[in-house]
Formats: C-alpha cells, sequence, structure tokens
C-alpha cells in the first residue's frame, strides 16, 4: 500500500483515525510524564501499577456494572493503583523490605486478587467479562471517537498540570531535598506527579495491556534522554517519540493481518531506543566507541613517539629500527607508525628504519614534561 | 454444605489433590531462589523473565517446527530455550546498564515488554490454529496441568507437571546446598566475596539460570503473575521474621506451603481461579507478617514508638525525684500539682507519664505524692552517669 493510500485512510478511514489518534495521544502523554517517573527512577511504578490496577477494575465493574472504559479504567484502576503505591511507601519506609521486592509483591498478589474477581464476574449471573479481557492485553482496535476524546480530553488537563508546575516538577525530579529546603511543598507535589502518572498508566491499559504499558511508560524517555541534557527538550521529544510510536504503529498493524497493535507499538519504541542509545550525539555509545579509538590510537602513536625520542640522537639521518622499540613494551604496529607520519612527527627512511622530524622531537620533549596539573 | 461436599466424585478428590501436591511444589521450588532475589535486591528480575520465557519458547517452537520436529508443544527442548531466553533478558538488561546510559529499573522495564512484544506478534501472526493461550501465559492453568501427563521411558507419568517440578525443586535444593556459603556471601556482601576469590558474576549467573529454569516450569502450570507472587512474597514475608539465612530459606518455603494450602481450598469450595487464589493468600500472610511480626512488624514498631514517648520523660521525672531525695523541698517537689508545673506539662501528659513510670516499677504512689523505689533510683543514677 503507498504512502498516499495510508495518508487518505488516515483522515478518512473511521477505524484507523480513531486508533491513530488514541494511540498517539496516549504515547504522548505516557512520554511526557514518563521522563519524570524515569529521572525518579520509578521506571518500574508503570509495571507495578498497570497489574494493581485490575482489582480495582474489576470492584468497579461489579458494583456498577458499566463497562464505560474511562469510569472503570480511572475511577477502579486509579484508585486500586493508587493503593498499591501508598502500600509500596509504606512497605518501603517502615521495613527493611526494598523497592523492587515491595514492588514484586504489590504487582503480583493485586495481579493475583484480580483474577480471582475475575472468576467471580465470570460466574455471576449478570456478568460478562468479555469486556474486561481487554485491559489485560489491551485491544486498541476497539477504541471508538468517544475513547480518543476522553484521552485526550485527560492528556490536555495532564500537560497543562505539568506545565503549570513545571519548575516544581523539575526540581522534585532532580533533587527533592533542594526542593523541600526551598519552601516547594513536597509531599503534595509527589502525590500530583504520582496521580499524573497512574493516570496515564491506566488509560494506556485499554490500548497496549498490562504488560507493554511500563514499555509506553519508559521507552520514550529512556530514548529521550539520550538526545539532551535539558528537562523541556527531554519532555517535548519523549512526547514525541511516543506520539509517533502510536501512530507509526497503529498504523503498520492495520496494513498488516494479524499484527497486533500494542505490541507493534512497543516495537516502535523499542527501535526508538536502540537507535537513541546507539546513535544520539554525545551519549551515543557508537560515538563514545569512536571516541575510545581515536584514545587509545593516539595515546599508542605518543608512546611510541615518546620511545623513538628516548632512543639516543633521534634525527641523525639513517633513523632508528623500529624493531627495538619492542624493548620498551609491545612492539610498534605499522599502523600506527604511519599515523606518526600523517601527524609529521616522523619519517620513514627505509623499511624498518624510522627518524622523528624537529616537529616530532618537540612534541616528544612536550609528552615527556612531567605534567602540570 | 456437606451434602455437596458428598456429590463431588472421586475423580475430583484426586484432581484436587494432584492440584495442592504441584502447586506445594511449585511454592518450594519458586522460593528457595526467590529468597536470593530479595536479599540481592533484584526481585524484579523474576518478574521480567517470567514474561521472557513466553519468547523463549514462542523461538523453540518456530526453530522445531522449522526443522520438522513435529509436535513440538510439550518438548523438553521448549524448556531449555525458555531458560535460554530468561538468561538473555539477564544479559541484556546487564548490557544496558554497563553502558551507564540508563539506570537498572529501566533497563528491566524496557527489555521484557520488547521480548514479550515479540513472542505476541509471532503467536498472533503464525499460530493462529496452535494453542497458546494468552491468558494461560498470565495466570496459568493449575487444574489443567493436574491432567496432563508425560511418557518417560515407557512409564506414564501423571500430572506431568508434579514430575518437572520436583524434578525442578530436587535441583534447586541441591545447588543450594552445594553453594550454599557463595550463594550467602555474595548475597550480603558481593565486594568481600570478590576479595576473596568467589566470582560474584559466575554465582550471579547461576541464580539466575535457577530462577529461569523454575519460572519455566511453574510458568506452565500456574502462570507467569504467581510465579512472581510466589518468588517474593513468601521470602519478603520471611525477611520480616528473622536474622538468619538458613531460617529465612525455611520460613520462606513454610510460607509459600501456607499460601498453596489456604488458597486452594478457597479457589475450590468458591471456584476461583486457583494461581489467583494462591498469590492472593502469599499477600495475606505477608500483610499479616508485616502487621504482627515480632520486633519488625508495624505494630511492634509502633509499640517501641509509644514506649519511647514516655520512657524519656519517666526517665527524667525519676531523676527530679532522685535529686530531691532527702532534701527538706522534698515533698513539696514530689507532689503531683507541682510536677505539671516544673515538667510543663498538660495534664494528660502527666498523667501518661506517671502512668508509665509506675508501670516500669521507678515510683511508687501514696496519695498524691511520687517516692521513688529501688529501681527508680537506679534508673536515675545510670541515666546521669550516662550524660
Amino acid at each position: 500500500m503507498n504512502i498516499g493510500q495510508i495518508l487518505h485512510d488516515l483522515l478518512f478511514d473511521y477505524t484507523l483515525r480513531t486508533v491513530a489518534l488514541g494511540a498517539g495521544s496516549l504515547g504522548l502523554i505516557a512520554g511526557a510524564l514518563g521522563s519524570f517517573a524515569l529521572l525518579r527512577k520509578q521506571s518500574l511504578l508503570g509495571d507495578a501499577m498497570s497489574h494493581a490496577a485490575l482489582p480495582g477494575i474489576c470492584l468497579v465493574f461489579m458494583l456498577t456494572l458499566s463497562k464505560d472504559p474511562l469510569l472503570l479504567l480511572v475511577a477502579g484502576g486509579g484508585l486500586a493503583g493508587w493503593i498499591g503505591a501508598l502500600l509500596v511507601m509504606l512497605i518501603v519506609r517502615r521495613t527493611r523490605i526494598k523497592q523492587d521486592s515491595a514492588q514484586g509483591i504489590v504487582l503480583s498478589v493485586f495481579f493475583g486478587f484480580g483474577t480471582v474477581l475475575l472468576t467471580v464476574i465470570k460466574n455471576m449471573p449478570s456478568g460478562n467479562k468479555a469486556g474486561l479481557n481487554k485491559f489485560l492485553w489491551g485491544s486498541a482496535s476497539t477504541l471508538i471517537a468517544s475513547d480518543v476524546t476522553k484521552i485526550a480530553t485527560i492528556g490536555v488537563v495532564a500537560l497543562l498540570i505539568i506545565a503549570l508546575f513545571w519548575k516544581q516538577f523539575k526540581l522534585l525530579s532532580f533533587d527533592p531535598d533542594f526542593a523541600h529546603c526551598s519552601g516547594i511543598p513536597v509531599r503534595v507535589m509527589d502525590v500530583l506527579l504520582t496521580t499524573l502518572i497512574v493516570l496515564s498508566i491506566v488509560i494506556g491499559l485499554q490500548t497496549v495491556g498490562v504488560v507493554l504499558m511500563s514499555a509506553m511508560l519508559i521507552a520514550p524517555a529512556a530514548s529521550a534522554r539520550q538526545w539532551t541534557d535539558r528537562m523541556g527538550r527531554m519532555v517535548f521529544l519523549a512526547a514525541a517519540f511516543g506520539a509517533f510510536s502510536g501512530v507509526a504503529g497503529a498504523i503498520h498493524s492495520s496494513q498488516v493481518d494479524d499484527l497486533p497493535t500494542g505490541p507493534t507499538i512497543v516495537i516502535y519504541v523499542s527501535v526508538i531506543v536502540m537507535v537513541s542509545l546507539l546513535f544520539a550525539p554525545n551519549r551515543g555509545l557508537l560515538w563514545a566507541w569512536v571516541r575510545d579509538y581515536r584514545h587509545r590510537r593516539s595515546m599508542r602513536a605518543e608512546t611510541v613517539l615518546v620511545n623513538l625520542a628516548r632512543l639516543e640522537d633521534p634525527l641523525h639521518e639513517h633513523g632508528h629500527d623500529v624493531r627495538v622499540l619492542g624493548a620498551f613494551g609491545r612492539l610498534p604496529a605499522n599502523s600506527v607508525m604511519e599515523q606518526l607520519a600523517r601527524q609529521g612527527w616522523a619519517v620513514r627512511v627505509n623499511s624498518h628504519r624510522w627518524a622523528l622530524t624537529p616537529e616530532g622531537v618537540s612534541r616528544a620533549a612536550e609528552l615527556m614534561q612531567p605534567s602540570r596539573g | 454444605m456437606i451434602d455437596w461436599l458428598r456429590n463431588i466424585q472421586y475423580d475430583e478428590w484426586r484432581a484436587l489433590l494432584d492440584v495442592v501436591l504441584i502447586a506445594s511444589v511449585v511454592t518450594v521450588a519458586c522460593a528457595l531462589p526467590g529468597t536470593f532475589l530479595v536479599l540481592r535486591k533484584m526481585a524484579l528480575m523474576s518478574d521480567a523473565i517470567s514474561h521472557s520465557v513466553l519468547f523463549g519458547i514462542v523461538i523453540a517452537f518456530v526453530v522445531m517446527t522449522q526443522i520438522g520436529m513435529g509436535d513440538a508443544l510439550g518438548s523438553p527442548l521448549l524448556i531449555i530455550g525458555a531458560a535460554a531466553a530468561g538468561l538473555l533478558t539477564v544479559a541484556l538488561t546487564e548490557l544496558i546498564i554497563t553502558t551507564r546510559r540508563l539506570k537498572e529499573d529501566a533497563a528491566i522495564g524496557l527489555v521484557f515488554p520488547f521480548l514479550f512484544s515479540i513472542a505476541v506478534i509471532i503467536i498472533s501472526r503464525q499460530f493462529k490454529n496452535v494453542h497458546i493461550d494468552a491468558d494461560a501465559v498470565l495466570l496459568g492453568s493449575l487444574e489443567y496441568s493436574a491432567l496432563d501427563s508425560m511418557q518417560f521411558f515407557g512409564l506414564t507419568l501423571r500430572p506431568k507437571a508434579l514430575y518437572i517440578m520436583s524434578g525442578i525443586l530436587a535441583l534447586n535444593v541441591i545447588l543450594i546446598a552445594l553453594f550454599y556459603k557463595e550463594l550467602k556471601i555474595v548475597s550480603f556482601d558481593a565486594g568481600l566475596a570478590a576479595t576473596l576469590g568467589f566470582s560474584p558474576a559466575l554465582v550471579h549467573y547461576g541464580l539466575m539460570t535457577m530462577v529461569s529454569v523454575t519460572c519455566v516450569g511453574a510458568f506452565d502450570a500456574v502462570g507467569s503473575i504467581l510465579v512472581v507472587a510466589l518468588m517474593i512474597a513468601p521470602p519478603a514475608t520471611a525477611y520480616l521474621l528473622t536474622d538468619r539465612l538458613s531460617r529465612m530459606l525455611l520460613l520462606s518455603a513454610a510460607a509459600g506451603l501456607l499460601a498453596a494450602w489456604t488458597g486452594i481450598p478457597l479457589a475450590f469450595f468458591f471456584d476461583f481461579s486457583y494461581a489467583g487464589s494462591i498469590a492472593t493468600m502469599s499477600g495475606v500472610i505477608f500483610l499479616h507478617a508485616l502487621m504482627m511480626a515480632p520486633d519488625r512488624g508495624l505494630l511492634a514498631q509502633w509499640a517501641v514508638r509509644r514506649a519511647q514517648r514516655f520512657e524519656f520523660p519517666a526517665q527524667m521525672l525519676a531523676v527530679h525525684l532522685f535529686h530531691h531525695e532527702g532534701r527538706p523541698d522534698q515533698e513539696a517537689e514530689s507532689s503531683l500539682r507541682h510536677l505539671r508545673e516544673h515538667f510543663k506539662f498538660g495534664e494528660d501528659r502527666v498523667r501518661q507519664v506517671v502512668s508509665h513510670a509506675l508501670r516500669k516499677g521507678y515510683i511508687q504512689r501514696e496519695h498524691d505524692r511520687l517516692r521513688l523505689t529501688n529501681l527508680g533510683r537506679e534508673t536515675a543514677r545510670s541515666v546521669m552517669i550516662r550524660t
């Protein structure tokens, strides 16, 4: 299918437009909020809270029998997720059990209790759990226009709150102690920020499901972190990465048979993470490897230069057999000698003999001086 | 209730017994390596590994179908593939951490959703007619695993999961017994372990292999979420109850068994999911320990804090009385009314402090005068010397 057709469908095909918009706005919100979660080392909060939401969703369903996803997710899931977050905090603060175990317990036990409630619902005379299952696995294709409107509304409110408390959230993420000293109500801001994150998690459940939600929260932020050191740019980039993955995943899965939307979106964000880790300027691993390689090479060349200079009378015409340098340690490779020649520090006299140029001698003298640092 | 019980057929009892046996073996097999995960602050690796297992199973299945090994589901090669995927998760996570571009939590959270997504995509594209039920992945199906059988040197072993998990349990017990010292020293002081010539990396990967194999075996029977619950909740419960590693191992096995033995009857009589019910009970047991544990429990902590609130003023009261003992102003200084002015406490506070001091036996009361006991005098002396 060509690009023009895809663009046409994106604008005029109801299902594709709805799914792409929904997944895109979810990616945008999760990306923006995920930046704070990543910086606060709460990356796995997404995983824990998305599992913890299940019993809340079931309980609200049992009480109201409503199938409105927003009510179930935000009221039930949000509340259960919140209780889970508080429990984790209580356990970590009051006992020697660490964050990881506390999160693991809340995640698995809440989810286990949720599955118990699911079996109860299945046995209820009026129960029909078919609708609830999509919260486990996410099914972006069942999104309808009104869902998207609600997701977008929640998103806009969340972004407005971020903009409003930008300074506070930023300080809280980097240096909570300093934030506290500066008179920022840290507790309140903490609660507000965690609430927003939980909110973005529960609305994501419907699109990508329990297991993959943690990737939606962290991956865009982890990618954005590689490209910049500035918080503002990071949040913006993360939102852009998230939105792009959402839309691209939705389009891609609509073009290929039997390609589930949620996992496709996660593959897209994961690829963005890999590209960012490898190629981002400054922090990119590829550049780090290149820098490393260059550095090692110039170190090696300089060592050879200094050793050559240490041989007596380095300027005399016939030069020195570099194989003698084996006595100082490693025998210099040809490439090292050629690099010295390129830099104008040494000249080849004949096959194994090399002599230093005047520039080479002065550079070696520089290197041999005890460093004044 | 009794009539209803009588109506249960013999076959059902037999199946229930199998479920109990499988669950018991699974809980102990999970609790043992889980103890080390909790101690080493790597509890969430069990979450990551238990999800990546699906990736391993799917890849192994694809490879085996491609090279024409026929009905590959249930083959031991799948278990090897799945365990390898668990180790791949650990290795990838560590690869990301060693680049120092991302923290550990982010690395874990990126790797397993990626592998899981690949697995789900392959399943939905390639195996529309093969039964890898998505719900069964997370939730497992103890009730079906009790019915599954396997062939082993011509013998029909049923239920299969019981035999596989017993093997894994035996393996875990033997490995932990053999490398107890190594595991212990690496868990508590990796730096010291390295200095003494133990390789923390080797022990780490050994432990992770154990966790992966256990996850794979248990995954089939109970699903990935119960694996996580059983690997973390019982050891965390035991961690609240003891300071000794050997006792912690025993206690976490016991907590796991208790969860299985309480969860299964509940699930049976109320028709809940077995895995969910056991996970819930492991949480309830943890919560109980969290509240009630001696010394470390929330109630014990609360009692200590409450006692400390009165202990210091009660000691000061003893010092005050001791100071004025045998002086002309003793009568005046030891009256309750005077204490209120002297300590600038409210009426309630004075009453609470005095009753605490009475309870501890520091003082005796004679009408509205307070007298030091011998214990009170000693306390006052020791408090004053300490300062």
